[in-house]
């Protein structure tokens, strides 16, 4: 079961079974810190587990990011310098992605300070089957 | 309001990276029907899997690097939230670095459980970050060592959380 935010991808893909989230990307399983909505997406995707009967098809899930979908003009669009309040506004469009670096990319500096160079759950594949 | 239709990240990549004078990235597009195994036993019954592409792995680890790494970290699904670290460069991690949950729902998974709606967990969830270019390293070397996971814990299910 693949859970979604990105409905045209996974149908691309194909998957044996989806539930699909309309939200923005980063939060497929529930919004930040609402334990109430992430518990009952998680039902949502248990029921679809039962319900779905042939390999395909994507359940949309009823949840809602907000009343209205402007978030969604904004995403991936080509960025547009704008001025004063509306600037907030286009940090979900454009190019939002950040260079690809090769080394470690730790959330904090602390993290890199205790990782283990031995950690036994880190799992390095050869690059060629 | 009615609901506007879904983002379609596809057409919409196309747009901007030829704004941006690059070449097209070549999505993933199967034609046959996905496979399918049954389900062949009560939910109640079951042990589910967990794979998460968001770029997870718990203090401790090593991070993922963010040019095609097609490592991966083995997370006990009982692993405190507040261990959780994010790193990605292609998705907004403000979410997801304030409450992991939102990417790798340990917590909503672990509540499956104690209400008895599955059985259990399996004892590791399998993270890895998703940004990776070459999907036929996906294809031939991250994922098959994914489903040996898998079949190695026995999982009656799986449940994969993509960003």
């Amino acid at each position: 079961m693949s859970l979604s935010s990105a409905r045209s991808i996974t149908q691309s893909v194909g998957t044996p079974r989806a539930v699909y989230l309309d939200y923005p990307l980063g939060q497929t399983a529930g919004r930040a810190g609402d334990i109430v909505e992430q518990n009952a997406i998680l039902e949502e995707t248990c029921k679809a587990f039962e319900e779905l009967m042939s390999p395909g098809k994507v359940i949309d899930l009823p949840m809602r990011w907000a009343e209205d979908d402007a978030w969604k003009d904004r995403v991936l669009r080509p960025y547009v310098p704008l001025d004063g309040p509306e600037q907030a506004a286009e940090s979900l469009s454009g190019d939002q992605r950040t260079p690809r670096e090769a080394t470690p990319q730790y959330q904090s500096g602390q993290d890199e300070v205790v990782a283990d160079p031995n950690c036994e759950r880190c799992i390095f594949l050869s690059e060629s089957a | 309001m009615p609901a506007a239709p879904p983002v379609d990240y596809i057409e919409r990549t196309k747009t901007l990276y030829s704004s941006l004078g690059h070449p097209p990235y070549q999505w993933v597009a199967n034609s046959d029907t996905p496979p399918w195994s049954p389900l062949t036993k009560a939910l109640s019954e079951c042990k589910l899997g967990v794979v998460a592409s968001g770029g997870i792995y718990q203090l401790g680890q090593i991070a993922f690097h963010h040019k095609d790494d097609i490592s991966y970290r083995k997370i006990p699904t009982s692993a405190p939230i507040d261990e959780l670290r994010i790193t990605h460069f292609a998705y907004d991690l403000t979410a997801a670095r304030q409450d992991p949950n939102a990417v790798l729902p340990l917590r909503a998974l672990n509540h499956l459980v104690a209400k008895q709606r599955i059985e259990c967990l399996a004892t590791n969830a399998l993270t890895f970050m998703g940004g990776i270019y070459s999907s036929r390293k996906v294809k031939d070397v991250l994922a098959p060592a994914i489903v040996a996971e898998l079949k190695e814990e026995e999982v009656d299910l799986a449940i994969l959380i993509p960003v």
